[in-house]
This record gives structure tokens, C-alpha cells and sequence, in this order.
């Protein structure tokens, strides 16, 4: 069982060299995560397991949403970083194609963990994949500790409420809490905008049947034309901003942090729209 | 296995006299062979301690009796490690909490009348309590939550919160809590221990949370240097790092038998009510959510690292 489990997982890594392209194995061998004796950090990220998990969806990202990015280097290669962007789509594709990019683009390779939302580690099999690929519930807490160790984190301040926003709501960023730009000024972190083009087509959402998803605990129930939110092959373009830094106190007033939190939401809001414009078609 | 303990040199300043509690248990034999070459030990419990070393003095006599004021009449008790509270899940709540709530007062009141100038108090990480929005690693001040979901912790968690008042009320008295993650070693009979030692272990399927294990002689070893003169307060300790449960049981070689969360506490409970096992259903949280710590303040203030490997500690059950 345990051998057919390292076949398997070896060609899916085999896989993603392949789809990572000429030089992906090199470059991804940069990444070298503090792990112990078995393979995992202190998080539980086990770094050969991500490689091999990463192959079914690096396919997605290559053929099927044909991820295009601009402005990719303006990625810091180092240091504490809080990458925050537009979330929707109804399944987090988005994100893992947000991490994919900085992962298969850039050289060396940037790993960035996302913030999950707290009901995930509820969630069999769902919480250990996550956990394995070194995701972490977002509490304030998890936060300080990793960007203090100079690590980055994807954000997505809308939440579930952007994930799953029904479609005549496209493009239009639900609002954003404070809790990061609390995190940025705390910590001292700079933050890369990103305006992420054609998720928000990939499963339009007709509605949310809310009384249902709170009886089965779940945050959000979109109803989509196709089954179980299954994707579109819509394109992808990812654009990235400049990194914005911001100074003041983290301890004051929501209303305060509030003109900040704008300026990064505007930030975001500015590189959709030059995406949408940029944009021949939904589809390619 | 190699004893890295027996000729550990500590710290300067070690308490001539120092009584522990609880020593006839298996956590306190361990502390037994590490300290009694390095002060003189008084051993307080109800039990016997038969193969005790000979430079140990020991006292067979329940904590809240009267007599054990003798014991410190008799020494000049210096510091006191508290190990003296039991936490069986088949003991009567009503006969553990009196142990274990009215031992406590009477062996702090006597901390106070004898003028004992250290106290360490043994707790556990468990007091956090495993739940699904923990984060990766707690800190002293999270506050403790297992009794939110098992009841059972709860006198545990009671005589934390007393010592730690106590630890503010009594400033003559240098005390200091330590929450060590689980224990394990060859001689532990702990849930986390004898869980490992199942062949079958069940598991909750689709759940593969970290673990934190720490190896009997390193609790131990922490024990003992809290006794260093200064050190106050409350302090997480953690073993030699975390791993996912099922690297664990790998290494064990052992055949998980997963089962889904829907139906796993149902099983666990009828297993319970059956006395085939003796896991409360509560306990099937570590199985699936994180109960980490952050060991780092122990590490700062104590001087203590742990001097057992990750797969020597694991491989400390077998």
C-alpha cells in the first residue's frame, strides 16, 4: 500500500517538473523548508508531498485556466510579506493558483502559505492536505509567529464572502476587514496587491442558499450552474502590484486603519480593472 | 536504551532538601533516578516505593492527612515537586478531585508554614485542550479550554488555576507551573503512551494532526531545573519537535484502523461504557485537532532542551 502510495507520488512529482517546465526541478529544489526526521516543519508542511500534490493542479494551472501574470517580479524574494487579493469562485482555486505562480515564475521559487478559514481543520481529509502543504488557520497568532520567521502569507480579506458572492457581484470587492493591515503595521510587513482576472467567471454562483449551509455548519452554500461549483475553463491573468508599506500604530481605531485598508483595496481595485480592460475574452 | 540523565550536571544553587510527591508513581521514579544523586530526596505518597534508591527517603502517607506536616517537621524541606494528582478516567470524579484539590491545598499550606522557598507544580499541555481553531502553537497565556469538550480535564485544569494564584498570592514561595505535551517512555502508563502501544490504534479518518511527544527523562530533566533559584512562573515544555500522528504510528510500525469522525466518538463511547477500553471518547480530540505549544519561554528561562531525539522519544513507548 505504502509503495504503490511512493509510485504514485513519484510520477505526480515527475509530473510537475514536467509541467513546471525546462529548469523547474533545479529551481524548485531551491525551496528548503526547516523540516525535521519526517519530511514535515514544525507547521506540518512536507515539502515532497507538495511537490507531488502540486501536479494536478499545475496542470490546471498550465492547460486548463492557462494562468497568465504580469508583474511578477515585483515580488519581494525575500522577507516578511502579506500578499493580499481579490478572492472568488466559489472553490479556492484562485489561491492555489495565486501560490502555484509564485511557486513555477519566479526564481528562486517563493513559497507563500495561505490563511485557511477556521472551519477547515473540521473538515476530513480536506484538513490534512492543507496542513501537509503548510496552510494554517489564519488566527492573529499563526500570523505574528510565521512573518516573524520572514515568511510569506496569502490573504484574501474578503473571505468567504468573496468566494462566494453571487455573479452579478463580479469584480465588486466585498469589504475588507482590518485584522491584516493590524497584522502589516505590527509587524512591519510590506504588502503586494493582486488583482486576480477570470475566477470571478469560473462558477458563477445564482445564490446562496444560507439557511442550508448553516444547517450542515458550513459557511456558504452556492448554488451554480454547474455540479459542485466545478470550474469553467475560464483565463486566468494574475496582476501583480507594487509592494505598499505603511506606517502607524496597530492599536488604533478600526476608522483609522480603515483609510489604509482602502488604499490597498483600491490598489487591488485599480489592477482589475486594468485587467478586465487588458482582457480580449473570458476564455482566452 | 542510553540513560543521558544519570550524570547530568544541573545548575549551581540546587535545593539541599527537596520533596517530591507522587515519587512511588512511574513519572516519579524517573525524576527519582535523576535527582537523588543530586540532593536528598523525600519521597511523599500513599503508595510504597519498594525499589526506591537508598539515599531516598520515603513517606507512605496520603496528602491530605494529617501526618504528612511530619514529614516536613522531620526535613527541612527546601523545595517540593508536586507530581502527587491522578487523572484516570475510571477513578470517581468525586475521589480524584478530593485527591487531587484537597492534596494540593494541604501540601501548599504546609509550603507556606515550613517556609519552603520553591514549589513546582507539574500540569500538562492538556489543559488547552485539542480544538479545530487552535493555533499551531499556544502560549502560556492561551487561555485553557479542554473542559469546553471533556469534562474530565477538569480538575486539571482546577489545580493549574490553583497554583497559579497561588503563584501570585505567595511571592516567598518561588513557584513554578510546567505544562509538559504528552509523556512517554518505557515505564508511562498515560493515555498518550498506551495509545501508541496499541497494535490497531483507531484513527479518525481524514484527520492527521501534529503531535507533540516528550520523553519521560525530559519532562524530568525540566522538573528538576525548575528547582534553579529565580525561576517563577508558568511555562510550556515541548520534546525534541512535532510530527504528524501517522508518522508516528509508521515509525511504530503499527495498523492504524481509521474510522469516519461521523461515527468514531459513537464507537469509542460504546467501547468505554463497555470497559473494553479505557479512552473516554473525548479524548479521540487529539486524534483529530491540533493541542500544540510553544516550548520557547522554557527553553529561554529554564535552560532546558530536551536530550532525547524525536524518534528516540517516539520509539520510548516500545
Amino acid at each position: 500500500m505504502s509503495e504503490l502510495g511512493a509510485v504514485v507520488r513519484g510520477s505526480l512529482r515527475a509530473l510537475t517538473f514536467e509541467l513546471g517546465g525546462p529548469g523547474s526541478r533545479e529551481r524548485l529544489a531551491k525551496l528548503e523548508p526547516a523540516r525535521n526526521e519526517y519530511g514535515v516543519d514544525p507547521y506540518g508542511f512536507d515539502v515532497d508531498y507538495a511537490m507531488a500534490a502540486m501536479a494536478p493542479f499545475l496542470w490546471l494551472y498550465r492547460k486548463y485556466f492557462r494562468v497568465l501574470v504580469h508583474g511578477i517580479e515585483k515580488v519581494p524574494q525575500s522577507g516578511r510579506l502579506l500578499i493580499i487579493a481579490n478572492h472568488s469562485g466559489q472553490l479556492p482555486f484562485d489561491a492555489a493558483m495565486l501560490g502555484l505562480s509564485l511557486l513555477v515564475e519566479l526564481d528562486p521559487p517563493r513559497y507563500a502559505r495561505a490563511l485557511v478559514e477556521r472551519w477547515v481543520p473540521r473538515l476530513p481529509f480536506v484538513s490534512s492536505f492543507y496542513a501537509r502543504l503548510g496552510q494554517v488557520v489564519g488566527t492573529p497568532e499563526n500570523c505574528r509567529r510565521l512573518l516573524a520567521a520572514e515568511e510569506a502569507l496569502l490573504v484574501f480579506p474578503e473571505g468567504v464572502r468573496g468566494l462566494c458572492k453571487p455573479f452579478w457581484q463580479s469584480y465588486r470587492l466585498k469589504s475588507f476587514g482590518v485584522g491584516f493591515m493590524r497584522l502589516a503595521l505590527e509587524t512591519g510587513t510590506p504588502i503586494v496587491p493582486v488583482g486576480i482576472v477570470g475566477a470571478e467567471e469560473q462558477a458563477p454562483a445564482l445564490l446562496d442558499l444560507k439557511p442550508l449551509a448553516r444547517l450542515l455548519a458550513m459557511p456558504a452554500l452556492p448554488l451554480t450552474p454547474t455540479p459542485l461549483a466545478l470550474p469553467l475553463p475560464t483565463r486566468y491573468h494574475l496582476h501583480f502590484g507594487e509592494p505598499l508599506r505603511f506606517k502607524g500604530s496597530p492599536d488604533d481605531e478600526d476608522h483609522l486603519l480603515e483609510g489604509k485598508v482602502e488604499e490597498v483595496k483600491g490598489a487591488i481595485e485599480k489592477l482589475l480593472a486594468k485587467g478586465l480592460k487588458e482582457r480580449r475574452h473570458i476564455f482566452w | 536504551m542510553r540513560s543521558s540523565l544519570e550524570s547530568a550536571a544541573l545548575f549551581p544553587g540546587m535545593p539541599r532538601v527537596v520533596a517530591v510527591t507522587g515519587i512511588s508513581g512511574n513519572l516519579g521514579r524517573v525524576l527519582a533516578r535523576l535527582l537523588h544523586t543530586e540532593t536528598s530526596l523525600v519521597g511523599i505518597d500513599r503508595r510504597p516505593f519498594p525499589e526506591r534508591p537508598k539515599d531516598l527517603v520515603h513517606h507512605e502517607v496520603d496528602l491530605r492527612k494529617r501526618k504528612v506536616e511530619e514529614v516536613f517537621r522531620r526535613h527541612p524541606v527546601e523545595a517540593v515537586i508536586h507530581l502527587g494528582h491522578g487523572h484516570h478516567p475510571r477513578t470517581p470524579f468525586s475521589e480524584t478531585h478530593s485527591f487531587n484539590i484537597l492534596g494540593t491545598a494541604k501540601l501548599f499550606e504546609l509550603c507556606v508554614q515550613h517556609g519552603v522557598k520553591k514549589l513546582v507544580v507539574l500540569s500538562s499541555s492538556t489543559v488547552y485542550g485539542p480544538a479545530p481553531d487552535n493555533s499551531n502553537f499556544l502560549t502560556e497565556e492561551a487561555p485553557l479550554m479542554a473542559a469546553d469538550r471533556y469534562s474530565g480535564v477538569r480538575d486539571l485544569i482546577e489545580l493549574d488555576m490553583y497554583a497559579q494564584s497561588f503563584l501570585w498570592k505567595h511571592p516567598e514561595v518561588e513557584t513554578v507551573v510546567l505544562r509538559p505535551v504528552h509523556i512517554v517512555g518505557p515505564t508511562i502508563e498515560n493515555a498518550a503512551s498506551k495509545y501508541l502501544r496499541l497494535a490497531y490504534p483507531v484513527t479518525v479518518l481524514g484527520f492527521d494532526p501534529m503531535i507533540q511527544l516528550i520523553h519521560a527523562e525530559d519532562a524530568c530533566l525540566a522538573l528538576a531545573l525548575a528547582l534553579r533559584p529565580g525561576a517563577r512562573g508558568v511555562y510550556n515544555v515541548t520534546g525534541p519537535g512535532e510530527v504528524p500522528l501517522s508518522a508516528i504510528l509508521r515509525e511504530l510500525g503499527r495498523t492504524p484502523i481509521p474510522v469516519p469522525h461521523l461515527f468514531v466518538r459513537a464507537l469509542i463511547g460504546r467501547a468505554f461504557e463497555a470497559r473494553l477500553i479505557d479512552f473516554p471518547p473525548e479524548q479521540l480530540d487529539h486524534l483529530q485537532y491540533l493541542c500544540a505549544v510553544d516550548g520557547s519561554l522554557a527553553i529561554r528561562d529554564l535552560g532546558y532542551s530536551p536530550r532525547h531525539t524525536l524518534k528516540e522519544t517516539i520509539r520510548s513507548v516500545l
